[in-house]
């Protein structure tokens, strides 16, 4: 790379992000083409005839070699890769045969839905996984560390449908601490008028509380769930790096001049495990929408996930393609803002860059 | 040879022979894998599972498929007598679902491992060796692979081959396999330039002969490390597509589809959605606490 010339110092560092950025930035947009080619071949291979469904199979040959022709079939492959690509660029994703609708219109409906418990379980997974995390690491080898690792182990094993059924079964059936599946009573479905798609906030600024209760008790049992997931990834984490501050001199010198341990944990350690954190909470929210998928069918949650399996079930590609490239750009945009984080909060990966 | 001196045989510190000195490390390895007492619960859990696959027939009292009195032995709960884990709706003994349903885990786990690792190893230290725009092609493709979630990617697959066992394992073989060409690429970059291999260039050896005899060996062990501690993910990605209706079809006694069967009676029959659940728990805890064994063992970096 031409800015390697070493001399520069303090001087070069801010040219350096930028040409970093714009590295990053390059690599996404190729990533980004790589999604479109991966779907648009998975597309060419289902054994679904998108002419058919269009027309129904009572239609007449010449009806069918009409369609056959407009929807670009009779052309060479790059060709119509490259008319894919023009329509995906413009946001067109082609109609739903199950719903009739846009793809981008029927996911602009239920994104939000998915959005809203992936929020309130990474911040779950966060509030919880930190301190733990940090609780483990200074307790290293001692019965909490155990604890936490038991945890994160039955995380990263369990199923996390079954752990939902499990959930639902206990606190919704037997014990009637928390409503059942889907995202709202349909007694307050009409109360919340819609502005965000997010039901919590919709409702909290209309100050309808008794809807805001409702949809909170509908919430809470999933997004734990998802957030206990989190939760297992992030306390591991920062367990990890929080060893590695911990055996640090600067520790040493802060213990010699007296400063009290926890500030020592939560202040000087942990300012600077916060760094790498960032990255993996970023990580973390964007592999909840992974987890979405199988929770929002156990909790016949209105979102993403279940409008994917929706499709899948009913073999509606131009849908299934669709989810999927927006979930694919989701988690490409995620690891972008976690790598331009990183760039931009820790001084030595700046440097070095 | 009596035990003694057979143990002393192996870790002696001036071995005769080759065939002594990989004995006497192996035998080593063992020892301090023995010590980790969570490490030999995974081993215990994952034999077992080879074994109840194996003698399926053999442990299964009932037949997996068909079931038994529609009338008198529909719902009988766990602990009934003679189905200690209680029947389902079209009256089948759930243990001996649960006992047949273990031949298909551990075909999932092994097809997927044999498909996926030699992709990854051939992808990754073709990558690292040739460098260059190979290095750039290859990673750039790993990277579009591993910019999916697994899940998702998988599902898209599976919906574009049709649902199925075979597929699902497809599916998740291709799925699988770029985070090992990375590891396969990291470990080769480290080696390329050793004078062994130099050596082997120079007497001419080619580039397939050094990849497939030099590069590839070494690669092994970091590779197979991380295919163990994937494979619980794997179980519970097959498990996923079966019980979203993707994976094994009915009526196999796939564990994710039996759930998903029995979800509709999660209330009054909780056993026949909750028992196949835990089976699935066991045997990912199971892999996972052997992967964290065999990396500390076999990997002294990671260790922490």
């Amino acid at each position: 790379m031409s800015d390697d010339t070493d001399g520069g110092g303090r001087g070069g560092a801010l040219p350096r992000v930028l040409w970093k950025i714009a590295r990053l930035l390059a690599t996404v947009a190729l990533t980004f083409l790589g999604l479109l080619v991966v779907t648009f071949l998975i597309g060419r291979v289902v054994p679904v005839d998108p002419v058919l469904a269009v027309v129904g199979d009572r239609a007449p040959k010449s009806v069918y070699d009409r369609v056959f022709v407009e929807l670009g079939l009779d052309r060479p492959l790059y060709e119509q890769f490259w008319i894919y690509l023009q329509k995906v660029l413009s946001g067109d994703f082609g109609q739903s045969f199950l719903t009739k609708r846009a793809i981008t219109e029927d996911i602009a409906r239920v994104f939000p839905a998915t959005l809203e418990l992936a929020t309130v379980a990474i911040l779950i997974g966060t509030v919880a996984g930190i301190p733990m995390g940090v609780w483990a690491a200074v307790r290293q080898g001692r019965l909490a560390d155990q604890v936490v690792r038991v945890l994160g182990l039955v995380g990263y094993s369990a199923p996390i449908f079954w752990l939902g059924l499990l959930g639902l079964l206990v606190f919704y059936a037997r014990l009637h601490w928390v409503a059942g599946p889907g995202r709202v009573d349909i007694a307050f479905e009409y109360s919340i008028t819609p502005r965000t798609g997010l039901l919590l906030l919709d409702s909290a600024m209309q100050g309808e509380w008794a809807a805001f209760r409702n949809v909170f008790s509908h919430i809470i049992l999933p997004a734990s769930l998802l957030g206990y997931f989190s939760m297992a990834y992030i306390s591991r984490m920062t367990r990890s790096f929080m060893l590695n501050e911990l055996a640090q001199e600067y520790v040493t010198t802060a213990r010699v001049k007296g400063v009290p341990e926890w500030r020592i944990i939560w202040v000087h350690a942990l300012r600077n495990a916060a760094v790498p954190l960032v990255t993996v909470i970023a990580l973390s929210y964007a592999s909840l929408l992974e987890g979405s998928v199988l929770t929002e069918t156990v909790f016949a949650w209105p979102g993403l996930g279940q409008y994917l399996t929706n499709s899948l079930q009913n073999a509606d590609m131009n849908a299934v393609l669709g989810s999927t490239l927006l979930i694919g750009a989701i988690f490409v945009g995620l690891n972008l803002l976690s790598d331009l984080l990183y760039t931009l909060l820790d001084p030595r990966v700046r440097r070095q860059a | 040879m009596s035990a003694l001196s057979r143990r002393e045989w192996l870790l002696s510190d001036q071995p005769g022979s080759r065939r002594q000195a990989r004995l006497g490390q192996a035998y080593r390895t063992w020892l301090s894998f023995r010590s980790n007492w969570l490490a030999m619960v995974g081993l215990a859990i994952v034999l077992a599972l080879v074994v109840v696959a194996l003698f399926a027939d053999v442990i299964a009292p009932y037949d997996p498929v068909i079931g038994g009195d529609l009338r008198t032995e529909r719902f009988l709960p766990p602990l009934s007598e003679g189905h200690i884990f209680g029947t389902d709706d079209l009256a089948r003994d759930i243990f001996s679902r649960i006992v047949h349903g273990s031949r298909l885990t551990l075909m999932v786990v092994v097809l997927v491992a044999v498909i996926a690792t030699p992709i990854g190893l051939l992808v990754g230290t073709t990558a690292g060796y040739f460098g260059g725009w190979v290095d750039t092609v290859l990673m750039r493709l790993t990277d579009i692979f591993l910019a999916f979630p697994r899940l998702i990617l998988a599902l898209a697959f599976v919906a574009a081959l049709g649902p199925g066992i075979e597929n699902a394992i497809i599916a998740i073989a291709i799925t699988s396999w770029p985070p090992y060409a990375r590891l396969a690429r990291a470990e080769t970059l480290t080696i390329r330039d050793s004078d062994y291999i130099n050596a082997a260039r120079l007497q001419g050896a080619s580039s397939a002969r050094i990849l497939w005899g030099h590069v590839t060996p070494l690669c092994l062990s970091s590779v197979v490390i991380r295919v163990t501690l994937d494979m619980a993910g794997i179980i519970l990605t097959a498990a996923g597509l079966g019980f979203l209706g993707l994976g094994a079809q009915p009526p196999q006694p796939e564990w994710g589809a039996m759930i998903a069967a029995g979800r509709r009676f999660l209330i009054d029959q909780w056993w026949v959605a909750t028992v196949p659940g835990t089976a699935i728990f066991i045997v990912s805890l199971g892999f996972n606490l052997l992967g964290d064994g065999l990396r500390d063992v076999l990997d002294p970096k990671a260790r922490k």
